[in-house]
């Protein structure tokens, strides 16, 4: 099976550059270096490579939207802030192929005219960061970074930026607030990053992995690439498998692969020989998908069409076992934990989803709170700066509505429970004083 | 209680209620040097604070009121800004740490995997809740969101390197050997 970016996992010291060159790192350089940036920026477009953080946006439409007579310097922003649960993929490419990313970097930056990139890696990766730097570091001795680049007259400078553990900042407005030195308050879009990002100049956010397709996109020209996935989704990517599979890992399988080959095919197929339960498709803000639902092209369109998404490509897998109660908790209580605070819907929301969920499964479940999930879900929907309160208010919504006689079920074991009187506000209570 | 000093004010005095450094805290000239290297590669002495902060955290284990108040001065900035960053990140740590940090995934993809059962097993063979850290100051213990270690989990992060597969008796001999 063709393998692109995860090519060179598993060769000794792959992350060195004696060794990545060896392999053909930075051997797409030339042919980009002959390219001008608008033709680079137009085969990316027609390459269908999609935003793999989880958004999904053309890559080099992203690039084109450039103020093209701003007198302010230029950014590239690389995302390695993963995060999203059940997503484990980027982090890869920075172990094994640091390189790799490096070329993509260089590529991109030439297609936006860009002197400075910084690497946003998420500060619990201690070994990207490591092998990150190092790989800067080798490729600044041998020419391939610094004033000039490979000989070429175009001046570039990479910084690695650790992240100091902050689930947000890995959307693109709260990882530029991180950047300067701030917390990672989402920003109001518009103005869009292209036009005020970084310090205000100019900015291309990109993640990791689509970085690194990059240099494979010059390497084979666009339409050969756009051919390996699927209508409008092109090329490769990895998805990341885990939950109750026989086989959890990374795989770099075409756009489109079906979700039912990756579960009983790569995966090999539910633990124990278990019935399948749930599958959430693309990290955990993703809508969960019941059995009869994965028999799916897995592609961000096709996944949107399905009221669900590709985000990050993280699937996690539950086997009949598994209380879907129980999940649901866990999961709000990330979302709960990690909200910036900024927007009142999503923190008061996600407070109140964990709250109840909790109080459901300490047999405290009140009638009504499950149309209270409901409608606190939808009452963040919509309503706040940045992704993340859709992010947090989806998967409660499917998951309630899909197994909502599980959570019913919940709550009447708890009714005896909710006889008991409620605990009244403090009005006319005497407060201690302050 | 919170003083409601001005912001702007050169050498603001702020009690948290928190513990703080016994002695006064200063930068080593190493630190210093490094300083150097990392504003160098920033068009702008804001765009430092996380790196001036983990330098800090290098230097003084943890991020204390008085760390918090040289970093504010070193990077120019008031010291309630300073003070907002570093709570709104949960990787500074706000108190002495343990002389190793095992910090167990509870997210979904771990808890699937067990990882409640081993978080309870650690806790028990430690004698300490998550944000706790040993008697004898050995171990800090927390639990964290995804680590993004779904492939290998149960994971957690033990100092500074991940371990993945976890079972009760992997963690027997992780802490066996520390």
């Amino acid at each position: 099976m063709l393998k692109l970016v995860t090519k060179n996992v598993g060769i000794e010291n792959s992350h060195t550059l004696s060794v990545a060159r060896s392999h053909g790192a930075y051997s797409r350089l030339e042919a980009a270096f002959a390219m001008t940036p608008e033709a680079l920026t137009a085969e990316v477009i027609k390459s269908n490579l999609r935003g793999l953080g989880g958004a999904g946006f053309p890559a080099g439409r992203k690039w084109s939207f450039l103020p093209k007579d701003s007198p302010k310097p230029r950014y590239l922003v690389v995302n390695g802030d993963e995060g999203e649960p059940g997503t484990c993929k980027d982090k890869i490419i920075m172990i094994h192929d640091p390189h790799l990313l490096i070329e993509g970097i260089i590529i991109t930056c030439w297609a936006i005219q860009s002197h400075k990139a910084f690497i946003y890696i998420r500060g619990e990766y201690d070994l990207p960061v490591e092998h990150v730097e190092q790989a800067i570091v080798e490729a600044k001795a041998a020419g391939i970074l610094g004033e000039t680049v490979m000989g070429h007259d175009f001046a570039l400078d990479i910084v690695v930026h650790r992240g100091a553990g902050a689930y947000i900042c890995g959307e693109e407005t709260a990882l530029l607030e991180s950047l300067e030195g701030k917390r990672g308050w989402p920003r109001l879009k518009p103005p869009f990053p292209a036009v005020e990002g970084y310090m205000r100049c100019p900015t291309v956010v990109n993640n990791v992995e689509t970085l690194s397709y990059v240099p494979y996109v010059v390497e084979m020209g666009a339409q050969p690439f756009a051919d390996l996935g699927s209508e409008r989704n092109g090329g490769l990517r990895m998805y990341s498998i885990s939950g109750r599979v026989n086989r959890p890992g990374v795989y770099e399988l075409p756009m489109g692969t079906p979700l039912r080959e990756m579960i009983y095919d790569h995966a090999q197929g539910v633990t124990g020989g278990r019935a399948l339960k749930a599958v959430i498709p693309g990290g955990s803000s993703a809508p969960i998908l019941t059995p009869d639902e994965i028999d799916v092209p897995m592609d961000f369109d096709s996944l949107a069409k399905r009221g669900t998404m590709l985000g990050s490509a993280g699937v996690i897998v539950f086997d009949e076992t598994v209380s879907m109660v129980e999940a649901l908790k866990v999961i709000i209580r990330f979302y709960a934990h990690e909200s910036c605070g900024q927007c009142t819907p999503c923190r008061e929301g996600t407070a109140w989803l964990e709250k109840i969920v909790e109080r459901i499964l300490d047999l405290g479940g009140r009638p009504g709170d499950v149309d209270n999930m409901l409608r606190i879900s939808r009452n963040i929907m919509g309503n706040t700066i940045c992704p993340f309160g859709d992010g947090a208010a989806l998967p409660v919504v499917s998951c309630v509505t899909k197994f909502r006689p599980e959570f019913e079920a919940w709550v009447r074991r708890g009714q005896p429970v909710t006889t008991l009187p409620v605990r009244e506000a403090h009005i006319g209570e005497p407060v201690a004083a302050v | 209680m919170i003083e409601h000093t001005s912001i702007r004010e050169s050498s603001p005095t702020i009690d948290y209620g928190m513990v703080d450094h016994p002695g006064p805290v200063s930068w080593s000239d190493a630190a210093r040097r490094d300083m150097a290297a990392i504003f160098a590669r920033y068009p702008d002495k804001r765009s430092a604070t996380l790196p001036i902060l983990w330098l800090a955290v290098r230097e003084f284990g943890w991020i204390s009121p008085q760390v918090e108040k040289i970093a504010a001065e070193i990077l120019g900035r008031p010291l309630n800004e300073i003070h907002i960053v570093v709570t709104f990140y949960t990787m500074y740590p706000r108190r002495p740490m343990g002389q190793h940090h095992i910090q167990i995934c509870r997210n979904v993809s771990c808890w699937l995997a067990g990882a409640a059962d081993l978080s309870r097993y650690l806790q028990q063979r430690l004698g300490i809740g998550p944000g706790e850290t040993t008697a004898d100051g050995k171990f800090s213990f927390s639990e964290v969101e995804c680590l993004c270690y779904c492939e290998c989990a149960p994971a957690m992060r033990l100092d500074n390197r991940y371990v993945g597969n976890l079972t009760k008796t992997s963690i027997d001999q992780l802490i066996g050997e520390k």
